[in-house]
């Protein structure tokens, strides 16, 4: 337990030390989920899209 | 090259790598945590602070490195007309974007404790800043036009220019009076650190490095979708 806390306390540095790496990864987590949400999004229209192409193709033959 | 050029070439390549890369990254991220946070020892001077030089450093390199590869990418593609050029250097600016933010806020959080100061208009400091805007700059300008091919110039042409910013930022801590220190691992007579600390940086510049190419990748679909929806719709108003 007093390991974890001497450890936690980054030799009275914690208040400098702990913030760097959190913000460190919160920027980068977020870069990453908002690339992926990006990602998603922009496959499912396009995928949407040559749905609609293709369902209106197949109408175009019926007709 | 020039087989890379082509954007279905290129994911029958990037996808199955994609994985791969994602795993680099989550492992050197976690192994660099683990030898900076508990296995590398306190500074002589500088005391635990010296863990923030494990985000620190590599962010630096980082945004060092992905402002080059948006340059490089942007020549290559105003030479070369190559459609994934602009394409690579507009997935990688918010990367580096983010990176330098990084490098900025721990530089600062750094500083605080050893220089009794957050900030200091000096060489190093400021060019970094400069560095900063130059990512916002062209992720505005690349968006700013409705024609996306006027965008994609102007940007490219603002990412060559920015590029002198580059080596001033490298050398900045060699050219001026600066309260930044010198280069302690990228010198000519070598290392300059204990091995101790030597290596969870560069595995933690190897894992940034890896997660850039992923996330590079992950953007690079993202734009790849982006630019055939845009071509279906024009299409679509033609027809």
């Amino acid at each position: 337990m007093e390991a974890i806390t001497e450890f936690l306390a980054m030799g009275g540095y914690a208040p400098f030390v702990w913030p760097s790496y959190i913000l460190a990864a919160v920027i980068l987590a977020a870069l990453l989920g908002l690339s992926l949400r990006d990602l998603r999004r922009n496959e499912n229209t396009l995928k949407a899209l040559r749905a609609d192409r293709r369902s209106a193709a197949g109408d175009e033959e019926e007709t | 090259m020039h087989r890379f050029a082509n954007p279905n070439q290129f994911l029958r390549i990037a996808n199955p790598l994609l994985p791969w890369i994602a795993w680099l990254a989550a492992l050197c991220i976690g192994g660099a945590l683990y030898l900076g946070l508990f296995q590398a020892p306190p500074d002589y001077q500088q005391g635990e602070t010296v863990r923030i030089m494990y985000v620190h450093v590599p962010s630096a390199w980082m945004a060092l490195f992905v402002y080059a590869s948006m340059a490089i990418a942007s020549a290559m593609a105003l030479i070369w007309r190559h459609p994934l050029g602009f394409l690579a250097a507009k997935a990688s600016a918010p990367v580096g974007a983010c990176f330098t933010v990084i490098c900025l806020a721990t530089g600062s959080l750094w500083g605080k404790p050893m220089w009794g100061t957050w900030w200091e208009w000096d060489a190093r400091m400021t060019s970094v800043l400069i560095l900063r805007f130059l990512y916002i700059g062209y992720m505005a300008l690349v968006d700013a036009f409705d024609e996306p091919t006027r965008g994609q110039r102007a940007a490219s042409i603002l990412a060559l220019v920015g590029a002198v910013n580059v080596p001033i930022i490298k050398f900045s801590v060699d050219w001026w009076n600066t309260l930044h220190q010198p280069a302690s691992v990228v010198r000519l007579d070598g290392p300059a650190i204990h091995p101790s600390m030597l290596w969870p940086l560069l595995i933690m510049a190897v894992g940034f490095t890896a997660f850039y190419f992923a996330i590079l990748i992950v953007r690079l679909r993202s734009e790849i979708a982006s630019t055939k929806i845009r071509n279906i719709r024009i299409g679509q108003v033609q027809a």
